[in-house]
């Protein structure tokens, strides 16, 4: 919403500055966005044209001969206008000033070898109008010499409004004038309007037929109107809030739409045939609006139409076939009322944002329907003559106002100031609402113009903004009387703590897009319906990620594509199977690329790092869940993954047999060609939310540390094996031996050679073993060796190494 | 010279001139060995005078004593010079570098870093997290916050949608925190205070707006709370956030459909110096958030009566204050996992934000 300073001040009698008025705006509610004041037309002079000669080298240009009227020597300007001549007097621009409209700072120069030391402008070079058929030629008696702004009114200062959705009073320079007086800053003035009575019926009869969508409609026919330009001071209006001024009628609607918040509409009489209907537009009918586009309608959108068709789409825009020109000598004023919801989605679904729409899908001020007319009239035989009819108004039911219960006490309630009863009344008053009784109870009519206002929670803050909302002291909230116990729920702690985790293994933090390529999203098991955007924001942002590896697999290459190939990444965040508040899941995930080791990338005097694999990503994916709590001494790693994996070179991480904690690997080749990415790359899932919340325990204290005093004890031994024996299998073979006194199995080395036969590799084992009872005896060793290779043969089928 | 004092000189110089352990044990054997020089010597005492080995006695046992002082004293020598020579041969070249260590390589993004220092914050204020999620429905995200069906207020929202189900019913991305106001009232009876953070979607996308960003969101519910209480809360996050004694912030009306009477906030703060916003001086005022009083409607809509129970709730953009506090100047970067800017904005894993050790420092 923009005005101009002087308009505002047509309905706001007051003192205050340019300044106290933005800045009480802004404290009332009405966010002020920007000011213009008009600042870039102060260098503009009036000047007068001493002599105007031909140009020695060029047929279209004179040398003028300029006196700006500042007491120095006349100068020398070469110009181009044709109606630049002796005595003209015009607006000048000295050397250093921004013509706004050519985006140029004027220096002294030679136009074809004769030196030019400024210029005389165009309307359109002051960014006025679009007039440049020559520059500006003022009246012979303006003041040379002065500001050509102060002189031709520009002066006035722009404010614009960021206005929210809630005030449709407030699109209207006079409703905002009431805020502004209701605050205390000057007196509402000028809203009085003296209705005409007009003779003789409105020969064009108006049919609702969709009384749900126009719940009234006034219209009056004025005859014998001369439709030329609207005054110079209309037209400067609407210039300065960004509007195009088109001809008197024209430009009545729109000033009746800013300084009341009243759309109308004119029709040009001699191009309606026969009567108008409001109805629901047809299904498919068409339109071409006034902006010069076609349009399609649907029975959802409501419509004026005469007999032949549809002549406005309503409350959005007028029709072009019964629009008003220069020619119109009869005009229709119409001021209806439109149903917000429908307004709001009509011009959604057409793509239209005009000023009407602006304001009825907020809801305009149903009281003002026929004084909207009445003001239009007025201007109308102001500007350009002519006879009214009587005005016809047909539907309205006439407003009941809103009745709020209103206890005062709910003010202090609800802001926690105490603002005297007396002063809560008056702001209200002031503000147009009807207090009525006494006491601590009072019955609040709303006024017809805040269709906003339902309930006492709305009364407190017309209150409180117009009291003030600096007024209201900070008051600490009640304090919590012990130490704060913990505040994060288990899952919450988990993502910290994975985080954390993988961070510290050298990985950074990344936070990738949850909607994804449907060709990223595919290959990771999703690409469902459920999970597609109807209104992507673009085509590669269309589905949302079954899994955090696709956006850290793409990420990774885009770092590759800087020249940064070896990178790890890491997210924890969520991931979607289906469209329901339980199907998000909480995801740790990460990739390395290229030599970015858990110890470093890249070269290193010490010995380089080699590319990046299976068991970085093992390594990866055991650390996140030991961080969420997992029991990682129970986890099973089983061959194999989803398909998006190495089939040879991924595992999955499982606890019992249906828990599933996550997946590693190296990539399918074929998955990365689909993600159009290369180089060694690993990457891991866990389920952080998969992992089983630990049992409550009634106390923090850890379970007592038994320490043996007898030494412990470590054994080698090495088997020989199918290759296809896991070493998972052969480990806990070894461990099932002696639950109580093997403590530890762990594999130092795995060889395949053709020493052992094809097909056969050999895993050698570090057992370590703590006696417990008493020292172990050469005996004691043999019988535990004996069953640790006859447990590992008869798991595995594998026998000690020659 | 006697015959032992020869022997003496002859014995001490092949201990001086023995040049390892093996040389050295090599003299001890000559001289004190079973056959050796010093031993044979001590052999004669038997076969003397009485008189004579009063003489002889002390003699051959102090060439004996001085003997064996010189030898270990010359072993000593020689293990000095064996581990000195070593150590000469061990040295390396303690200027090459080392790799550095994973934990300082590693980096938690700024969104995260943002989001333990609000929770450390409010977790001091008494306030618990509450989450929800992402893929929202019409009602949570939209009506039961008091968004009527066609206000202009939805299409501020440039809302995500799903495809319609059978029912012609769209799931949406939900394009504020607010949903999880009405899921934490649906199950947990006021007295409420929590914070929400998490991800947001809007379709919108510049140099400040992403189509997803991250909000935190606060709802305090009880029999009393007030904008007073409001005003303080967030000006005290405000100056603990942004580790500053004091802000100046503005409160000023403006609208939400959740909540009335609503105010938007700005923060003063000093623009002047480029690319760095210092807060607590300087004239210019920023917006940092929305609040207002939880509207009646939803609180009916979350199950509570409004004349018993009344609250107020806030949100403001987790990128955005972390912009504004940390200084990266294009929110797109957030999202694009660039190393190198992760590696510059990015905080050091064991770098925990907690109050009694500052946020940041």
């Amino acid at each position: 919403m923009k005005f101009t300073l002087s308009w505002l001040k047509d309905h706001l009698e007051t003192d205050a500055s340019l300044n106290e008025i933005v800045e009480r705006l802004t404290s009332i509610g009405l966010e002020v966005e920007h000011v213009d004041d008009r600042s870039s037309l102060k260098p503009f002079v009036i000047a007068k044209v001493l002599a105007a000669v031909q140009h020695p080298d060029a047929d279209r240009l004179r040398v003028l001969t300029v006196d700006a009227g500042d007491g120095k020597a006349p100068v020398q300007v070469v110009c181009g206008a044709p109606n630049a001549r002796a005595g003209l007097i015009g607006a000048f621009a000295a050397p250093g000033t921004y013509i706004p409209g050519i985006d140029v700072t004027l220096t002294v120069g030679k136009i074809r070898g004769v030196e030019s030391h400024g210029m005389m402008c165009s309307e359109r070079e002051l960014e006025l109008s679009e007039e440049h058929d020559g520059i500006i030629d003022l009246p012979a008696d303006a003041p040379v010499g002065t500001s050509f702004a102060a002189y031709a009114h520009l002066d006035d200062p722009v404010i614009e409004i960021n206005l929210t959705p809630n005030r449709p009073d407030a699109t209207s320079v006079y409703g905002i004038a009431r805020d502004l007086a209701a605050s205390g800053l000057g007196r509402l003035v000028g809203g009085a309007i003296m209705p005409h009575a007009g003779s003789g019926m409105c020969p064009v009869k108006v049919t609702i037929e969709a009384p749900e969508l126009c719940p009234g409609f006034a219209l009056r026919l004025v005859k014998g109107v001369k439709n030329g330009p609207s005054p110079k001071w209309l037209q400067q209006r609407l210039i300065a809030i960004g509007l195009r001024p088109i001809s008197a009628l024209v430009d009545i609607t729109n000033f009746v739409t800013f300084d009341r918040g009243r759309p109308l509409h004119v029709f040009d009489a001699n191009k309606v045939a026969g009567n108008l209907t409001v109805r629901r537009a047809r299904d498919g009918e068409k339109v071409l609006a006034l902006d010069g586009r076609e349009y399609t309608l649907t029975p959802d959108m409501c419509v004026i139409a005469d007999q032949d068709g549809v002549e406005s789409i309503a409350g959005i825009m007028g029709g072009e076939h019964s629009g008003c020109d220069e020619n119109t000598t009869d005009v229709l004023i119409e001021s209806a009322l439109w149903d917000p919801i429908t307004t709001a989605r009509t011009g959604r679904t057409l793509g239209i944002i005009s000023d009407a729409r602006y304001r009825f899908e907020r809801g305009v001020d149903p009281e003002f329907m026929v004084p909207g007319v009445e003001l239009a009239t007025k201007l109308v035989l102001d500007f350009c003559g002519g006879t009214p009819t009587e005005t016809e108004v047909v539907g309205y039911a006439g407003h009941a106002p809103k009745i709020v219960s209103f206890p005062l006490s709910e003010v202090r309630r609800l802001t926690g100031t105490e603002v005297p009863l007396e002063e809560s009344l008056a702001i209200l008053s002031r503000l147009g609402f009807k207090p009525d009784g006494a006491g601590d109870v009072v019955n609040v009519a709303v006024p017809s113009w805040r269709p906003d206002v339902d309930g006492k929670a709305d009364l407190v803050e017309e209150v409180m903004r117009i009291h003030g909302v600096d007024n209201i002291a900070p008051q600490p909230l009640g304090a919590h009387d012990a130490v704060n116990a913990k505040i994060l729920t288990v899952l919450q702690v988990r993502t910290r703590a994975a985080k954390r985790a993988l961070a510290v293994r050298g990985m950074m933090e990344a936070v990738t897009w949850s909607f994804i390529p449907a060709k990223h999203a595919e290959p990771f098991g999703g690409g469902q319906t459920a999970l597609k955007l109807a209104n992507p924001i673009a085509a590669d942002m269309s589905d949302m990620r079954p899994s955090l590896l696709p956006g850290l697999i793409a990420a990774a290459q885009r770092n590759a594509d800087r020249g940064i190939g070896d990178v790890a990444l890491f997210e924890v965040s969520g991931t979607y199977e289906g469209d329901a508040a339980d199907q998000q899941r909480r995801v740790a995930a990460g990739v390395r690329r290229g030599t970015a080791k858990l110890e470093g990338s890249g070269r290193h005097w010490a010995g380089n790092a080699g590319p990046v694999g299976v068991f970085d990503a093992k390594a990866d994916a055991i650390a996140a869940l030991e961080a969420c709590g997992a029991p990682v001494e129970r986890l099973q790693i089983e061959a194999g993954g989803p398909a998006w994996y190495h089939p040879g070179r991924s595992g999955t991480i499982k606890l019992g047999p249906k828990v599933i904690l996550g997946t590693f690997g190296e990539f399918h080749p074929k998955t990365l060609e689909e993600l159009d990415v290369s180089g060694p790359l690993c990457g891991f899932e866990v389920f952080i939310d998969a992992v089983p919340e630990p049992k409550v325990k009634p106390t923090r204290t850890k379970p007592r540390l038994e320490l043996s005093g007898f030494q412990a004890v470590k054994r080698d031994f090495a088997f020989v094996v199918d290759k296809a024996v896991e070493a998972g299998t052969l480990t806990r073979a070894a461990l099932a031996a002696d639950r109580k006194l093997i403590t530890n199995v762990s594999v130092f080395d795995v060889f395949e050679g053709a020493s052992l036969g094809a097909a056969k590799k050999s895993i050698a084992i570090e057992v370590s073993i703590q006696p417990v009872e008493r020292t172990l005896t050469d005996e004691d060793f043999e019988a535990l060796a004996k069953r640790i290779v006859e447990n590992v043969h008869k798991q595995t089928g594998g026998v000690l190494r020659a | 010279m006697s015959d032992m004092e020869t022997l003496e000189n002859s014995l001490m110089s092949d201990i001086s001139s023995a040049a390892d352990e093996q040389a050295i044990e090599a003299v001890r054997v000559s001289a004190l060995g079973k056959k050796g020089s010093v031993s044979e010597m001590l052999k004669t005492l038997g076969s003397m005078s009485a008189e004579e080995r009063q003489i002889k006695g002390p003699a051959i046992n102090g060439l004996k004593n001085r003997i064996t002082e010189a030898l270990t004293a010359r072993r000593a020598e020689l293990k000095d010079a064996a581990i000195a020579s070593r150590l000469a041969a061990e040295k390396v070249d303690v200027t090459l570098p080392v790799r550095q260590s994973p934990a300082e390589r590693g980096r938690i993004h700024p969104i995260s870093q943002v989001s333990d220092e609000i929770a450390a914050i409010f977790g001091d204020l008494g306030f618990a997290i509450a989450e929800g999620p992402d893929i929202e429905t019409d009602y949570y995200n939209f009506t039961a916050l008091n968004f009527p069906e066609g206000h202009p207020a939805r299409e501020m929202h440039d809302t995500f949608f799903f495809q319609p189900d059978e029912k012609g019913d769209r799931k949406l991305l939900r394009t504020h925190t607010s949903p999880v106001q009405i899921r934490t009232m649906e199950v947990q009876k006021p007295p409420i205070r929590i914070v929400i953070p998490g991800k947001t979607y809007r379709q919108d996308s510049d140099a400040t707006h992403s189509p997803m960003f991250h909000q935190v969101e606060g709802l305090v519910i009880d029999r009393s709370a007030n904008v007073a209480n409001m005003k303080w809360v967030l000006e005290e996050f405000c100056k603990a956030f942004f580790e500053v004694r004091q802000v100046k912030m503005r409160f000023r009306p403006s609208f939400f459909p959740f909540t009335e009477p609503s105010m938007e906030v700005d923060i003063q703060c000093d623009r002047s110096r480029p690319g760095e916003v210092r807060f607590g001086e300087g004239s210019d005022w920023m917006e940092i958030l929305g609040c207002g009083m939880v509207h009646p409607n939803v609180l009916r809509y979350g199950g509570l009566d409004p004349d018993e129970y009344q609250g107020f709730a806030w949100g403001m953009g987790i990128d955005r204050i972390a912009m504004l506090k940390y200084g990266m100047p294009d929110l797109r970067a957030f999202f694009d996992a660039d190393v190198r800017w992760l590696s510059h904005y990015g905080f050091r894993p064991l770098d925990m934000p907690t109050l009694f050790a500052g946020l940041s420092t």
